[in-house]
């Protein structure tokens, strides 16, 4: 049986609620180069959101002006989402290191083109909630209104005005 | 938030085609949509100005690009499609130009159908062959035929779903198996099935393209047209340097990985849009939004009317040929009832027989036909509420021979028509008439 297909990402109405419930995100794996989706995501997290966004990045000091925390367990904080842009074979141990904060944060959030079922399973059974293979930046603009003005298909009916 | 609360719903065509994008605005709560009629937005500060023209983030900047309600027909016409999202046009013709601007350069090949629209084989064969971009026609709709005009640098295989007005109907499964062998995406053009007839998308297609002039706006009004991505083609596959390689005037990002399945109309629109300008206007979206609205009511009515008129042509002796693929005895009928099930449109074509019965050569009874109809308009368009017919022979194809126009697949004796939303009675009471008057007539 194809592993992708055991199992899915919450539903839109649900990731809807995730992103609204969410204060602070920490990117782990963000990047300083401009050319990197990680470092374009983040400056939209920075210009159309009202997160508290912080960096995770062993090999870099500064991203955007702003302070890079060598590992999750550094931060002044714990993220209430963590955003992943970190190879398919890094991602268990991304999670342990999630699995080691206190609190627990509440999202495990893996980007475009990375999906593993196990490791959801794993991060789910220790109570997160994961959402993979999606872009916070594009389901952030999918209900903030950025995405229908680009054109795209939000998939969101409505008669209640927006906001 | 009452969002909170909703479920997810797999929303109906009906509700989508009313719906689908026009979600009302915090300020105003409009409920229409509201025609944005200005040509730029003010940026809030500096940094907002920067980061929007980096792309950044989403936003307004200039109504060349993108405008609030011509957004609002965006976001409906790729719901109604089934696709990731969709670019509109000043017109069908620059949809399609857009898209083979974002395909192909100079050196690069395009596979395409011989039986296409005319204005779609002069773009090809005139405009875009003379910027560098060859094109190969392929005669039927075999896609073995198709896959044997592939050669290295074809950036696409293009098709309409009905032909104009032909009535052949393209095998799109067929053709999406071919292209997507050789790595390259399948355009279709679907401007005479509209979504509610047809969604190429959920037959494989990755690209759609509707002239929304004709029965998308549906009221012989306004121009306008729309690309409609599926979002789900590999543009990292190595065929498509232009959405891989990084882009200078947007400081180094690349369309495929800053944006991925978004990638395609995102370049669509900051690239094309920006560059060839062929750009829908906000009061224009409006019209035809208006139009988008009553699809699936009117092509309902559009089809069952054509259906009554072609069987009818098809009973009468004047007549010499039908070409409807909803009738049995044409050679796609099969084909349309698995692609169209609903019915294949409302445009066709028939043969005025010549007095006496002759088959062919009935250039002046084609001609006699247009000159009497009183309720049918004379004119080049299809898909208005009205009842329209054209004769190509002694109009757009004129100073073809005789055996030129049969090559062309444009006998003498041809008569398109795009059947209406009238009563049924008085479209056949017209063309019976007319019928008469071109056939009583000895020339």
């Amino acid at each position: 049986m194809n592993p992708e297909q055991t199992w899915e990402n919450p539903p839109a109405v649900r990731r809807q609620q995730i992103l609204a419930e969410t204060r602070t995100v920490a990117m782990v794996g963000a990047s300083a180069n401009p050319s990197r989706a990680s470092n374009f995501v983040a400056t939209y997290l920075l210009a159309s959101t009202g997160y508290e966004v912080y960096f995770v990045n062993p090999n870099a000091t500064e991203i955007l002006g702003r302070p890079v925390y060598r590992s999750l367990a550094e931060l002044p904080v714990v993220p209430d989402l963590v955003d992943v842009f970190r190879r398919p074979a890094d991602l268990s141990g991304v999670l342990d290191e999630v699995l080691a904060l206190d609190p627990l944060p509440r999202t495990f959030w893996l980007q475009f083109g990375l999906f593993d079922a196990d490791l959801a399973r794993r991060a789910e059974a220790a109570g997160l909630e994961v959402v993979m293979d999606r872009c916070l930046k594009v389901e952030h603009a999918r209900f903030a209104g950025g995405l229908h003005l680009a054109g795209f298909n939000t998939g969101v009916i409505s008669s209640r005005r927006r906001g | 938030m009452s969002e909170r609360q909703q479920q997810d719903r797999a929303w109906g065509f009906r509700t989508r085609a009313v719906h689908a994008g026009t979600v009302p605005d915090e300020a105003t709560g409009s409920r229409a949509v509201p025609i944005h009629q200005t040509t730029s937005y003010v940026f809030r500060d500096t940094d907002d100005a920067a980061a929007l023209f980096a792309l950044q983030k989403y936003g307004l900047i200039y109504s060349r690009i993108a405008n609030p309600t011509v957004s609002a027909l965006e976001e409906r016409l790729a719901s109604l499609d089934g696709g990731i999202g969709a670019v509109c046009t000043a017109s069908g013709q620059s949809a399609e130009f857009l898209t083979f601007a974002a395909l192909a350069g100079a050196g690069d090949h395009v596979v395409a159908a011989a039986g296409l629209y005319g204005g779609t084989i002069t773009q090809l064969d005139v405009t875009l062959r003379r910027f560098g971009v060859d094109t190969t026609f392929v005669p039927g709709t075999d896609p073995a035929d198709y896959a044997a005009a592939i050669r290295p640098g074809t950036k696409c295989l293009f098709a309409e779903i009905v032909s104009n007005p032909g009535g052949e109907v393209a095998d799109v499964a067929g053709l999406a198996e071919v292209a997507h062998a050789a790595g390259l995406p399948l355009v279709v053009d679907a401007t005479l099935a509209t979504p509610y007839l047809c969604r190429p998308i959920e037959h494989g297609a990755d690209i759609v393209i509707h002239s929304v002039t004709k029965f998308l706006g549906g009221h012989g009004t306004t121009l306008g047209g729309v690309v409609v991505e599926a979002g789900t083609f590999d543009w990292g596959n190595g065929n498509f340097p232009g959405m891989t390689e990084p882009v200078p005037s947007y400081g180094g990002l690349t369309w495929w990985g800053n944006f991925k399945e978004l990638g395609f109309l995102t370049k669509l629109r900051a690239e094309q849009l920006r560059d060839v300008g062929a750009t829908l206007s906000a009061h224009s979206a409006f019209l035809l939004m208006q139009g988008v609205e009553t699809l699936p009511q009117r092509m309902a009515a559009h089809v069952a009317n054509a259906r009554r008129v072609a069987e009818w042509l098809d009973a009468d002796p004047r007549v010499s040929y039908v070409t409807y693929p909803g009738l049995p005895s044409h050679p796609h009928h099969e084909r349309a009832a698995r692609y169209l099930p609903d019915g294949p449109g409302a445009v066709f074509a028939f043969g005025v027989a010549e007095p006496g019965g002759q088959r062919s050569g009935g250039r002046a009874a084609g001609a006699r036909f247009i000159e009497a109809v009183q309720l049918c308009s004379h004119l080049a368009n299809v898909g208005d509420a009205r009842t329209l017919v054209l004769h190509p022979a002694s109009t757009t194809h004129q100073q073809l021979t005789p055996q030129q126009l049969e090559q062309a697949g444009v006998p003498g004796d041809m008569i398109r028509i795009s059947v209406g939303l009238e009563d049924p009675e008085d479209i056949l009471w017209d063309l019976d008439q007319a019928l008469t008057a071109a056939t009583e007539e000895t020339p």
